[in-house]
């Protein structure tokens, strides 16, 4: 399975396979077929062919200097390095490189919690620590803090944020890469930089991500300019009490005013995330009359109709308050009248939940990454069931941004519902958007992925690449996506003849002339790459 | 005071290492399972692991992995190497060879009971 990075023959790469294993002991660096599969994408679309995205090797180093020491040895024989923190993107992209033939960095043994500070209310990690550890380490250390996870917990905080990735509670807590607080990165020459006030010696991590001068952090995620090997991290200090109370309204256009009305309470930081559902089709198997209705293009008269009949409401929100217990209730009180102008708008108040809160508690909670709880649970939804008795074998996740108005969701529904149904997918034509980024909507949907069959893999996709395309003409762009389509994406992403791709090449050749840093990801590739293949 | 703190290091490294070698392999696969498998393999529902091997065997076998008294630590290695549906397999940094042996004895600990 393992493959030679291009460019390097088998003689070059056994020494620097030598280098590797004196730089960091032969025990860390993998290199039989057998260790380097475990590096595939356990969701990859590619699975067996041809085009799979496959590691030559992988090295885990332990230290700082020790990732310094393996950028140098790889310049010096031209191996390309994919750096990965805990390795499970899944749906992204997993653990595998978006360029065959390099050597994943596996981060997973630097794994320190350098310092988490409930005063100041910032943690301080390698990037080999989960959010799972992360956790455990603030509960037995009996700090007020919170963190704020994405579904899966065993990813990491480091790992998730550099693919702008994203959680569930308050502000811009849940815009991981928001919360930088300061970086340490090994540049593709091997020397370290600092960002925010760690570039000042003896300066604190932990507040002012900016430092002096231009910020440059955002290179550094999702992106290959560096290698990541410390990072800081806002975090929300523990509130007295989290509040969800829902919003009901029964009219398809409704949900205009309604997401108004959400856009004002989240933008002046009264709410966290607002959870969007459609409680006309809600999850699972839609119910037949609703299924030929929406076949035959039935109106709004005719599905609000439908609406008022079932009596369950046409889109909801649940929204959730974080603070004081009389602030939260008083906060939801607000909305309620602030939403009540939308005619025939209904409610449901609670739970109301106070901390501290004990283990059980929490574990019965009705979503706890809401509470900065990191778990599991996400993954029941394409695992088998009673409803879905022969699973796949994973997804991908097309994630597209889409403006926060009701127009832009009903535009989403339409152009997406399209491709899918074209396609032969299934598509709920009331999907709502996820709201993980603070001040972004992301119409997300998961394309299954089969380790046996092909054609599932290809329709897949056809459809991924036929929505870049059409989502992109009606100005929507993907905010991550697996490396299969990341030149794609940077396609779509145009402006001034891709000016922006341009850009970003122009600084990857100035920083790693060999390009030696994840070629591809992002959709950048070094010179080297691009001359030899022959890329734009 | 320098000394008494050098002793009660002292004691506690000889407890925990004597402790750590004391330890069998089913306990240190138990540790190895807590660590990886428990998030998705535990005695409620809301599992998936649970929640899907509920649904897989009806009943036929326990839905508890821990409770399961057919598995080998062939079939473990299996599966933790290769995956199964949507789990994905585990690399060797995250659980290497002897940790996976250990699961394994954790796992078949009450075969034939
Ligand atoms: C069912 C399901 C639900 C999911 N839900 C969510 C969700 O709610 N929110 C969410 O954000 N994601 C979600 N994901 C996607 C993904 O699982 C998580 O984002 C996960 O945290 C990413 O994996 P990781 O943390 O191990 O990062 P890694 O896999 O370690 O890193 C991701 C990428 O970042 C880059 N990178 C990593 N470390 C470094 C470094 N040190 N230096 C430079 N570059 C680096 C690499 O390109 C790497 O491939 C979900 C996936 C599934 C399957
Ligand atoms: C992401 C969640 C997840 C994690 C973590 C996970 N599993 Fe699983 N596991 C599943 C699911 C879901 C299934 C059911 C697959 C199916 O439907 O056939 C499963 C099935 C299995 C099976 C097959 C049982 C059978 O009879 O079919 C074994 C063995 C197993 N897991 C072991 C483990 C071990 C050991 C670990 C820890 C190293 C682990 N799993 C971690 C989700 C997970």
């Amino acid at each position: 399975m393992a493959t030679l990075p291009p460019g390097v023959d088998s003689s070059s790469f056994e020494s620097a396979l030598t280098e590797f294993r004196q730089a960091i002991g032969s025990e860390w660096v993998f290199s039989s077929d057998e260790d380097v599969a475990l590096y595939r994408d356990a969701y990859s679309p590619t699975w067996n062919e041809e085009t799979e995205l496959v590691a030559s090797a992988a090295v885990a180093p332990e230290t700082t200097e020790q990732v310094q020491d393996i950028v140098r040895i790889a310049n010096r024989y031209g191996i390309p390095l994919y750096p990965i923190s805990t390795g499970k993107n899944l749906g992204y992209g997993g653990s595998a490189p978006s360029y065959s033939g390099s050597m994943v960095v596996d981060l997973k043994r630097m794994n320190r919690v350098i310092e988490v500070d409930d005063r100041r209310n910032f943690a301080v990690v390698e990037p080999g620590v989960s959010y799972f550890d992360l956790y455990r380490y603030i509960q037995e250390h009996d700090l007020k803090v919170w963190i704020d996870c994405p579904d899966p917990g065993w990813g990491s905080p480091i790992g998730n944020a550099l693919d702008h990735g994203v959680g569930y509670t308050f502000g811009s807590y849940r815009d991981h890469f928001a919360s930088n607080a300061g970086m340490e990165i090994v540049l593709p020459d091997g020397e370290v930089l600092r960002t925010g006030m760690g570039a000042l010696p003896g300066g604190e991590w932990g507040e002012y991500k900016y430092g002096f001068g231009p910020s440059v952090d955002g290179l550094f995620a999702q992106a290959n300019f560096g290698i990541v090997t410390k990072m800081a991290f806002r975090l929300m200090p523990e509130p007295d009490a989290h509040y969800t109370g829902t919003a009901i309204v029964h009219r398809r256009q409704d949900l205009i005013a309604l997401v108004d009305h959400v856009n004002y309470l989240d933008d002046s930081g009264l709410i966290g995330m607002p959870l969007w559902g459609n409680r006309i089709s809600g999850f699972g198997p839609m119910d037949p009359e609703l299924a030929a209705l929406v076949e035959n293009g039935g109106s709004d008269a005719e599905l609000d109709a439908y609406a008022a009949r079932s009596g369950r409401g046409f889109w909801s929100v649940q929204l959730q308050f974080y603070g004081p217990e009389p602030t939260v209730q008083a906060n939801w009180e607000y909305a309620k009248q602030r939403i009540s102008s939308i005619e025939g708008a209904t409610f449901e108040d609670g739970p109301l939940y106070t901390f501290p809160m004990s283990d059980e508690d929490k574990a019965n909670h009705h979503h706890r990454v809401a509470i900065g709880v990191p778990n599991m649970e996400i993954f029941s939804i394409g695992a088998r069931s009673e409803r879905n008795p022969s699973p796949q074998d994973g997804h991908l996740w097309f994630s597209a941004i889409i403006p926060r108005s009701g127009e832009a969701i009903f535009k989403a529904q339409e152009v997406i519902g399209k491709i899918w149904k074209e396609e032969g997918l299934p598509y709920n034509a009331f999907a709502t958007p996820a709201t993980w980024t603070h001040r972004c909507y992301i119409m997300i949907t998961g394309l299954p992925i089969s380790r046996t069959d092909k054609s599932i893999n290809e329709r897949s996709m056809r459809a991924y690449n036929r929505a870049i395309e059409e989502c992109g003409a009606n100005g929507m762009g993907e905010y991550r996506a697996p490396p299969q389509f990341a030149d794609a994406i940077m396609d779509a992403y145009s402006y001034n003849d891709n000016i922006y791709r341009r850009y970003a090449e122009k600084l990857k050749d100035a920083t790693d002339p060999n390009g030696i840093i994840a070629p591809g990801r992002g959709g950048i590739w070094p010179k080297n790459i691009r001359d030899r293949e022959g890329r734009a | 005071m320098r000394t008494l703190i050098s002793i009660g290091l002292f004691l506690l490294t000889t407890f925990f290492t004597t402790n750590v070698n004391a330890q069998t392999a089913v306990e240190r696969g138990e540790q190895v399972f807590d660590t990886w498998c428990t998030a998705c393999h535990d005695d409620t529902r809301r599992t998936p692991g649970t929640a899907a091997l509920a649904a897989k065997y009806q009943g036929a076998l326990p839905a508890l992995l821990e409770e399961r008294t057919d598995l080998t630590p062939a079939i473990i290695e299996l599966w933790v190497r290769n995956g199964i549906s949507i789990m994905p397999f585990f690399r060797k940094t995250e659980i290497n060879d002897a940790q996976l042996a250990d699961l394994g004895a954790y796992l078949t600990r009450n075969n034939g009971n």
